[in-house]
Order: structure tokens, then sequence, then C-alpha cells
């Protein structure tokens, strides 16, 4: 099992050499990395060329992203910008843990992003116990009333959920609990930020906040995750291994509950699993509709400003993350499932 | 007496094709038929609708009419610059199904390439097609999209095809969107070419001498549209989604082009005050994406070979 | 004797998307403590739905019990609710069924699936049921059961998955098992051991068997009684010497013909078979629905369904032709 693992992280190296390449040469192509650097003054030309010494971007991409891996604190750089490479570099690259400088906003990128990531971390995490829990209740329902009226209704507006894009449930949500209920004068619910800024980040102010996004994130996954439960718990309950527990006499919860569902969530996990970094990405744009300060709005922000750095860093960590989940689900299922596990 | 004479008609039924069942059984999934009638409608709003109004229609600026709430003369309202809504909403919706209809064409185009491909050949070349497509499918789309898009913006120009100017900015999304989709089908075009090449009519065409060329395309694939069929229609829709969401940010289609996702992005600074801005172009992307979804499903139990019950 | 379990004249139906399916018309049979009924037929006949009836696990919808009783100890199980007939099943009378690769669950343990019954419905406690399970895993001739104990199905060939099949369904001593064809999927000689198997255990635990099969050979290892069925009805039933002595129905006697023989002098003789396919159950034919096929076929036959008379002792048949002359009854 160890040497299992092991043998899956090696082999995801290259793909992430391959992947951290890919992007940092699509991301130093998007635009001008300076663009921003002196916030919202444009820089002068004298500046500029200096700037490009130090930031090393007056050299090949290759070597760019040389530095960006492995640092370059082994070789002459530039530092001041004089023209002159006269002394060692100062960065350890990203193999050693180092993310850089903002260029926005000049601090260490790994600053920012562990800020963020716990932001995000809240909202994703939130979200996921949400549809889980959800999904299943409204899966294992749908597949018990097969083509009743409730499952026709509840698959209806499954499809609706998934068929929507985020921003527009967002911008609805918003319109009526946010904006139409103060009118009406009735309790209302935040729409901006992870808490009220006079108030504090108290746990109530979050729980507050947190309602708006992870409604609207969570009834798009849930819409297919339920769909997902309803088809697996129907495939399981057709088994004949469930007409032997009948034939047991057993009652009809325990059946589903010690017999069916044990087998229909398995397929579930790896769904879960595999999914779950990719929900960064989802939060882009909720994060950046509800001004949630997180991962996903950082990105975006890091978009705008063409900041690489940070743009790279949070490419890098959700790809990281997409790889390792693959792995932790592959070992994650073969414990769960006896057959894989005693074979 | 012989017993063979005796027949019972009521068994004797023609076999019906797999065409002919998957149509039957596709009939029989109300919920696809409701999507039918639905895109149907949209597609008629969006052509019938751009005969009756004008595109000068749509992008008429009437600054004295800006901001006002849906009426007889402004249907959908008006947006920030008194442009009428319903008129941007025909023309808008034109341009997202298209998009969704040609980012989906590049994206099976490079999906069936890569996977038929890969299948056939196998060895380096598969190993390699599929890192570069495993490595395509570890970053988020949609981060690759907005990549993407703000990398290639303004590098085509504004275009005129058949009397109308298109922003250049259409064809940039078209390819992205294209470009970032075709993984999916990939693999599962790859995985049936891996089981069918194995099978005894392959071997025959190879005795009678067809190229591998021919054998892929005239033997292969045609036994692996099933898929290749259900991917492509699902696909359209998540096109028109991924659209509307890169244009929404702002570095999708940029106006004066309009999409449905680029009025939403208009309308973001006028929520509260004019929800028609959004209301209205958002529930086209839902009618249009969800009558597709349902298309896709039925089109999907419709060829299940799994399924083949009998369908008498 | 009274018989235990006593089905008169069940009528079962499956209204489909085809159409409605007349699975059982009008099947009557019975078992006595300690004996074994043996129901044969080809696949479609009913055997298996009528069994599901007796056990009420016959899905509803699609299907529906439209006539008849199931006496079980002179009450009808028809009239029971669901949870009553949760008290019977497992309990009073069990099932194992035919594949027992599918049939037990791959995910949780054979020695919780066994234990379960015995918790449920001898309310012993996990030490205790665990117990029981472990003699029942020796007793059907498993060996190492208490590492057995904690094993999963996928551990075990196809014969022993049945053997924890049937320690399942013996766990809480039940008075009837109804076998539905739990070796067909097995090969011969663990076939042989099976039914070997069952045969003590009847002996030592004493419980009826209803035993389901299509194959004539097991009918004669095992059975006492025999009801041969067809398209849904039950077309002839005798002691199973009786049976094998003198068979009056045409499709008994055809049956029979198409085993193959291990007789040298036969060995180059081709198998007899029955031309033609059963009725798919939809099609309403007035006659006998063997009439197609039948050699012994008449005119009456395609006009009138023969009910089931008896023509000797403790032997019935529904034909209108007397298969010894060739001649109408």
């Amino acid at each position: 099992m160890t040497r299992y693992t092991i043998r899956r992280l090696l082999q995801a190296v290259p793909l992430l050499l391959i992947l951290s390449a890919m992007l940092f040469f699509l991301a130093n192509e998007m635009g001008d990395p300076l663009a921003s650097f002196g916030g919202r003054r444009r820089i002068k030309s004298a500046d500029r060329e200096r700037l490009t010494r130090q930031l090393g971007l007056d050299k090949p991409i290759a070597v760019q992203y040389v530095i960006w891996l492995a640092g370059n604190d082994w070789m002459m750089v530039d530092l001041d910008g004089d023209g002159t490479p006269d002394e060692y570099g100062t960065r350890k690259g990203i193999i050693r843990g180092d993310f850089g400088y903002s260029f926005m906003e000049k601090r260490p990128v790994l600053e920012i992003i562990s800020e963020r990531f716990k932001n995000t971390m809240i909202l994703m995490l939130t979200t996921e116990v949400v549809v889980i829990i959800f999904s299943l209740i409204i899966g294992i329902y749908s597949a018990l009333r097969q083509y009743s009226v409730i499952d026709n209704v509840v698959t209806t507006i499954s499809f609706i959920g998934y068929s929507m894009p985020v921003f527009w449930l967002a911008l609805i949500l918003m319109y009526l609990f946010a904006v139409n209920f103060k009118k009406w004068g009735l309790p209302y619910l935040p729409t901006i930020g992870m808490y009220d800024l006079a108030v504090g980040p108290t746990f109530s102010q979050i729980a507050l906040h947190l309602i708006l996004p992870v409604t609207t994130m969570s009834v798009i996954s849930m819409a297919g995750y339920s769909r997902y439960v309803r088809s697996q718990m129907l495939e399981v309950i057709n088994q004949d291994y469930i007409r032997t527990a009948y034939a047991k006499g057993l009652p009809e919860r325990m059946v589903l509950l010690g017999h069916a569902l044990k087998n229909a969530s398995l397929p579930l996990v790896t769904i879960i699993g595999l999914d779950l970094p990719f929900l960064i990405s989802g939060a882009v744009v909720t994060e950046s509709i509800f001004a949630w300060p997180g991962m996903g709005r950082l990105f975006w922000d890091a978009v705008q400003d063409t900041d690489i750095p940070v743009l790279m860093a949070v490419l890098v960590i959700v790809a990281l993350l997409v790889v390792v989940f693959q792995i932790i689900t592959d070992i994650a299922y073969t414990f769960l499932d006896p057959r894989i596990r005693y074979s | 007496m012989t017993t063979a004479e005796i027949t019972l008609d009521i068994t004797d039924r023609p076999p019906l094709t797999p065409g002919q069942i998957a149509i039957r059984r596709f009939r029989r999934h109300k919920m696809a038929i409701a999507g039918v009638i639905l895109l149907l409608g949209v597609v008629l709003f969006v052509i019938v609708g751009s005969i009756i109004i004008s595109e000068a229609d749509s992008n008429f600026i009437d600054l004295e009419a800006r901001l006002s709430p849906p009426s007889l003369e402004h249907p959908f309202g008006t947006d920030n610059v008194g442009r009428d809504i319903l008129a941007r909403t025909i023309y808008g919706g034109q341009i997202s199904i298209i998009i969704g209809l040609l980012a989906v064409v590049i994206s099976i185009v490079l999906g069936v390439l890569v996977g038929a491909i890969s299948g056939y050949y196998g060895g380096f070349i598969d190993s390699i097609l599929m890192r570069f497509t495993e490595a395509m499918f570890n970053i988020p789309s949609l981060f690759l999209l907005i990549i993407l898009a703000k990398m290639l913006a303004g590098k085509i120009p504004t275009f005129t095809f058949w009397g109308r100017s298109f922003s250049g900015s259409v064809i940039v999304i078209i390819c992205v969107i294209g470009l970032t989709s075709w993984m999916y089908l990939a693999r599962i075009v790859r995985a049936n070419v891996l089981s069918l090449k194995e099978q005894e009519f392959v071997t025959a065409a190879r005795c009678i001498g067809a190229s591998n060329l021919s054998i892929i395309f005239a033997h292969i694939l045609p036994n692996t549209l099933a898929p290749i069929i259900v991917s492509a229609t699902l696909q359209v829709a998540g096109s028109i989604i991924s659209e509307a969401y890169v244009s929404f940010l702002g570095v999708g289609v940029q106006p004066p082009t309009a999409t449905w996702g680029n009025l939403l992005d208009q309308a973001y600074h006028h929520l509260e005050s004019e929800p028609w801005m959004w209301f209205f172009p958002g529930m086209f992307i839902l009618f249009t994406v969800l009558s597709i979804n349902f298309i896709g499903d039925g089109l999907r139990d419709a060829m299940d070979p799994r399924a083949l019950v009998d369908v008498n | 004797m009274e018989p235990l379990l006593e089905l008169q004249n069940l009528v079962v139906k499956f209204h489909t998307l085809n159409g409605v399916v007349n699975a059982v018309n009008g099947v009557s049979y019975s078992v006595e403590t300690g004996k074994t009924l043996g129901i044969v037929g080809e696949s479609g006949c009913g055997k298996s739905v009528s069994v599901l009836s007796i056990m009420g696990l016959i899905p509803d919808p699609p299907g529906k019990i439209a006539g008849g009783k199931i006496l079980f100890n002179g009450e009808d199980l028809l009239t029971y609710e669901n949870r009553q007939m949760e008290s019977i099943r497992g309990a009073r009378i069990s099932m194992i069924f035919q594949d027992p690769m599918t049939s037990l669950n791959p995910v949780l343990t054979i020695g919780k699936q066994i234990s379960e019954s015995m918790e449920l419905h001898l309310a012993l406690s996990q030490k205790e049921a665990q117990g029981r399970s472990l003699e029942l895993l020796s007793l059907l001739g498993i060996p190492n059961p208490k590492e057995r104990f904690n094993d999963y199905p996928h551990q075990f060939s196809g014969g022993m998955r049945q053997r924890v099949m049937i320690a399942m369904a013996l766990s809480c001593n039940p008075d009837i098992l109804i076998a539905d064809e739990p070796t067909t999927a097995l090969d011969v000689t663990i076939q042989a051991q099976i039914l070997e198997l069952t045969k003590r255990l009847q002996g030592e635990m004493g419980m009826a068997i209803i035993w389901i099969t299509h194959d004539l050979a097991v009918i004669a290892e095992l059975a006492d009684r025999v009801s041969v069925m067809y398209a849904g009805y039950i077309v002839e039933e005798a002691d199973v010497f009786d049976l094998y002595d003198s068979p009056r129905h045409p499709y008994t006697l055809a049956l029979l013909k198409s085993l193959p023989s291990v007789d040298r002098r036969r060995a180059h003789e081709r198998l007899a078979t029955i031309p033609g396919s059963p009725p798919d159950g939809i099609a309403v034919f007035p006659g006998c629905p063997l009439a197609p096929r039948c050699h012994f076929m008449v005119e009456r036959c395609l006009h009138e369904n023969p009910k089931l008379k008896t023509i000797g002792l403790n032997h019935k048949i529904a034909c209108w032709v007397n298969v010894n002359t060739g001649k109408e009854i």
C-alpha cells in the first residue's frame, strides 16, 4: 500500500512539471506582467526597464520558468537593476516552498494565500457538507419512489439547478433575500464579504454571511450529485443481494441503510473526492459576486492584474490538490471496498 | 401431426434496427420530448426574432429611455444606454448558441482524433497523448478558460460575416472553449477504440487490406457513435454555460457584440434597481441549457446498449 | 397429513409496458413437514414467481397477486401485512437463490450476514449470534469457521458461497426452506455435494423443502413429490417415483426424453428437444398453452385448456390425451 502511494506520488511529479510549465507559459503570454506593478500609477519607462531586469523578465521564458521552479540563489542576477548581474539571487523557487512576491501587493505570496485559503476552505467545506447530506436524502428518496410524482418533480428541479449559471442563481438569491427582504422590512441576508467589519469575524457573523454563497454553490452541486446518488441507489436496489436481505425478513430501513447504502455510497466517495479540488474553480464566480475573500477571488484578481507569482501559486496549489486528492480517493476506495482490500 | 406447421404469429415480429429502437426509446422519455419542444421554442425565438427586429435596433442607443422597466415598447426593458433588451436577447442568443455549437465542433474533432489515435496506435503515442490529456484534466477548466481568453483577447479583430459585424472575441471564445473541453470525449473514445479494435470485424477488415485510416474512420468510429452523440449534445449545453461564465467575468465576448453572458455582466452593476437586465438573458440561458440537458439525457437513455430491452 | 403450506389457485399477473403477463394461472400445490416438493419447468414457466409470492417478494408494481390463497399453518399469507411477513421471512420460511455470486452482499462479511437474521428474529446478542453462526458454518462443512467468519463473499468459491446462503437460511430453524435453482450456477460435482448436504440437514432439522429446478436429475435425488409447470399452469403432479415410472403428460415425457443418456447404446442418437418456445405470457390463447409444440395435440387442445385431473393414486395431469394410447381421454 505504501509502495503504491509512493509510486503514484512519483508519477505525479512529471505531470505537475509539465502542467506548471504549460501554465507558466500561458500566464506570461496573458498580458503585461508589469501592467499593475505601479498600483494605480503607470510605470515610468526607466523604472520599467529597471524592474524588468530586477524581476528577470528579460530572460527567455524557459529560464524564467526554471528560476520560478528552482530559485535563483545559485546564480548571479541583477538585483539592483543596473544592468550587471553581480549578486546572488534571493529566490528559492517553488520546489523549496518559495512562492515569490506578489507583483501587486508586494507581499510574499504564501502569506496572501494562507489567508485566503482558510476562507475558501470555510466556504467549500460547508458547501460540501450541505451537498452531501441533501444529495443523499434527495437521491435515496427519489430512488425509492421511482417514477412517482415527487421523483419527477425532484428530477426536474435537479435539472433546472444543474442548468443554471451559478451567477444567475446568485443574482436571484441576492435580489430576493437581500434586496427585497430589506425593502419589505424582513430580516435580510448580507451579501458582501465574510463578516460585518464593524462587528468582526465572529462565528455568527461568518455563519450569516455564509448562507447566500453556500446556498448558491450547493444548489448547483446538489443537482448533479442527487441524480448520481439516485442512479447508484437504483442500481443497487435491483441487485440480488437486496432481494436476499428482504428474504431474510429484514425491515426496509435496515435493508436500505445497512445493505443498500453501503454499496451505493462507495462510488459517491470517489466522485466527491475527485470533485473537491474543483470546487475552488467554482468558487471563482461565487466569491467574486459575494466579495468573499477566498482563493477563487484571488485567482480572478491575479488574472486581472497579471500578477504572475500569485497566479502561478494558485494554479500550482490547485493542480497539486487535484493530484493529491486523486491519490487519496484511490486509496480511500481500496480501503472501503472489501473486494479490493482483500483480493 | 407435425407441430412445425402450427405457428402462433403473435410472436412473429420483424426485428428493429438499433436506430429505430433508439428513436422509440427517446420518444418514450417525456422529459426529452419536453426538451425538444423547449429548445425549438428558443431557436424559433432567436431566428424569428431576428427577422422581425433588425440588428441595428438591438444596438440602438437611446439615452432617454435608459434603464426603463419592461413596457409595451420594450417588453424586456432597456439597459444602461437605452438599448432594448428584448432585441439584445434575441441577437445575443444567436451568438451564444452559435458559439456553443461551433465550440463543440472543435471539441468533438479534437476529442475524437486524440481518442482514436491514442486508442488505435497505442504505445508511445498513447502515453504522450494521455499524459497531455490528463494534465489538461487536472486544471479546472474555468481557470484555463479565463487564462486563455485573456491571453488571446484582442488578437483577432472585428470581422464581418454575412453582412453583420462581430467582435473578434467571438472567434477567440469559440476556440478557447473548444480547446478546453475535448478531454472527456477523448477518454471515452479511446476506451471504446481499445475494446473495439480487438474485435473480429477489425481483423477481417485488415485481412482485406483496409488501411489503418479507413479502419479507424469507416469501421471503428461508427461503432462508438453513441457516446459521441450524447457527449456532443451535453457539451453544447456546457459550452453555452462556459461562454456565459467567461463573458460574465468580462473576458469573454466583448461588446457591442451581445451574448447572453455579457448582457449579464453589464447587469451586475444594476442588480437591485434594474433586475430585468439580468433576469431575461439568464432565463434564456436556463431554458436553452435545460432543454439540451433533457435531450442529452434522453439520448443517453435511448442509446445505452446495456439497457437493450425488448421494445415492442 | 395436514399440509404445512398450501397454495390454492394462485394467480399472479405482471403489468408491463408490453402488456399484462399472466405469470401464474391458478396454481395449487402443497408441502408437508419434513417432505420435499420439487417444482420443475422451463425458464419463465412461473415456478419462481409462485414461490416469491409465498415470501411476499413480488414487486408491486408491476406485479399483482390477482387471486388465490397461500395457507401457512392455516393462515392465508396473502392477507398478511408486510410487517407480519417480515416476521415470517427468514424465520419461519426461508429462501435461497440461484446465483450465490450476486445473492450475497459484497461489502458485508458473511459472518455479519448470517448473524443478522438471528439477531433480528431470535433476539440474540451479537456474541450469541456469532457463536451460533460458527456452529452453522461447521455444520455446513466450511473449514476454519472462526477465520472465515470475517471474510467477504468474494473470498469464497461458488459452492462455499451457496453453503453460506444455506447457513443464512437455516439459521433461525425455519419450518420451510424454499430453494430456487440453487445449484444451477454450480458445477456438477459441487451440485452433488450440495444436494447431499441438503438431504442430511433435512434429516437433522426436519424442515420441509420446496426445491425448484429445471433439471430432472436433481428432482430424482431430492424430491418426495413433484409438480411440473408450464406457462404458468401445473401440468402434472405426482410422487417422484410415479413420475419417473409412468409420466403421463406430454410435457413431462418430452422433458424426460430430452435428458442426455449415459447409455452407450443411445450415444449416437440426437438429443431430443421440444421444438418451438414457450408462450410469452401476454398473448391470450384459448387452448392448452403447450398445443403448438405438442406431439400429441388433437383438435380439442386448440380450443379448450384442460384442467388438472386426478388419474391415478396421487397422480394428476392436465391433458386431453392419453399419452400411452394417443387417444383422447
